[in-house]
């Protein structure tokens, strides 16, 4: 078993990688249940992961999510190699999507990635150099309330 | 209701192995926007939509959601079945559209 308060995992994530998108997200899901995280927070941490996941896959070439716990808050970071966001206000608009025809043919990119994490989130910063990449900081405290 | 109360009633096609489908149904919903599934579906949903590529199963699961239906008589890509099996996820079809399907099963759970 392991222990949630020293919690610790990187993941990489493939840039146009559709065949196992989502995957990452499960396993944090998973281990969340794991270690013994209120149902409601493992619920909201698990789609706003989701999200910033299928962002990398989507818009990014490579990435990485890195989970951390510790005995206050659940820490997922993620930071990409890819475009990054010309505007980050109006890329947190919900509806605004600068997806391809092709993904949004699949139901992804309808402009609700970005405000999903936010919804969900305690905090989500997220900082962007365009032509460099994507960084997000998404926190959950542990003694928030489960669902939004 | 489990799930396989639901596809007795509404005659659905089953396309996965039928030992996953005792999960019980707690609601519906009928979207093929994947977001606003994650955002709006919930535990023990049965997801109605015409989006049939394998990333559904990757929300069907991070939901713990019932099962999915696909709808218009649309077949699945051919990976879907064998990966929703070991993720026991029930998969199943029907040749009516998304509305009709939708009133059945909401009459069904009301």
């Amino acid at each position: 078993m392991v222990s949630r308060y020293d919690f610790s995992r990187t993941f990489e994530i493939k840039g146009r990688d559709f065949n196992k998108a989502g995957s990452i997200s499960i396993n944090i899901k998973e281990i969340l249940k794991e270690l013994g995280i209120d149902q409601g927070i493992v619920r909201r941490a698990a789609i706003a992961s989701y999200e910033a996941e299928m962002n990398i896959v989507m818009y990014a070439n490579k990435g990485e999510m890195t989970l951390r716990l510790n005995p206050e808050v659940i820490r997922i970071t993620l930071e990409d190699e890819g475009p990054g966001i010309e505007n980050i206000e109006i890329a947190m608009q919900e509806g605004y999507t600068t997806a391809t025809d092709e993904i949004r043919e699949m139901g992804f990119g309808a402009g609700m990635g970005l405000p999903n994490i936010k919804k969900n989130a305690d905090i989500f910063e997220l900082k962007s150099t365009v032509g460099k990449g994507t960084s997000y900081n998404i926190v959950f405290y542990l003694n928030s309330k489960g669902d939004v | 209701m489990t799930v396989t109360e639901v596809i007795e009633k509404l005659g659905l096609h089953v396309l996965t192995s039928k030992e996953v489908s005792d999960t019980k149904v707690t609601g519906g919903y009928t979207c093929d926007l994947l977001s606003d599934v994650i955002a709006n579906s919930k535990t023990g949903y049965l997801w109605i939509t015409m989006q049939t590529h394998q990333n559904v199963l990757a929300v069907a699961k991070l939901k713990d959601l019932a099962g999915i239906i696909f709808v218009n008589g649309r077949q699945p890509d051919k990976d879907i079945i064998q990966k929703a099996n070991e993720e026991h996820i029930a998969v199943l079809s029907t040749d009516e559209s998304a509305f009709s399907i939708s009133g059945q099963l909401y009459q069904l759970l009301k």
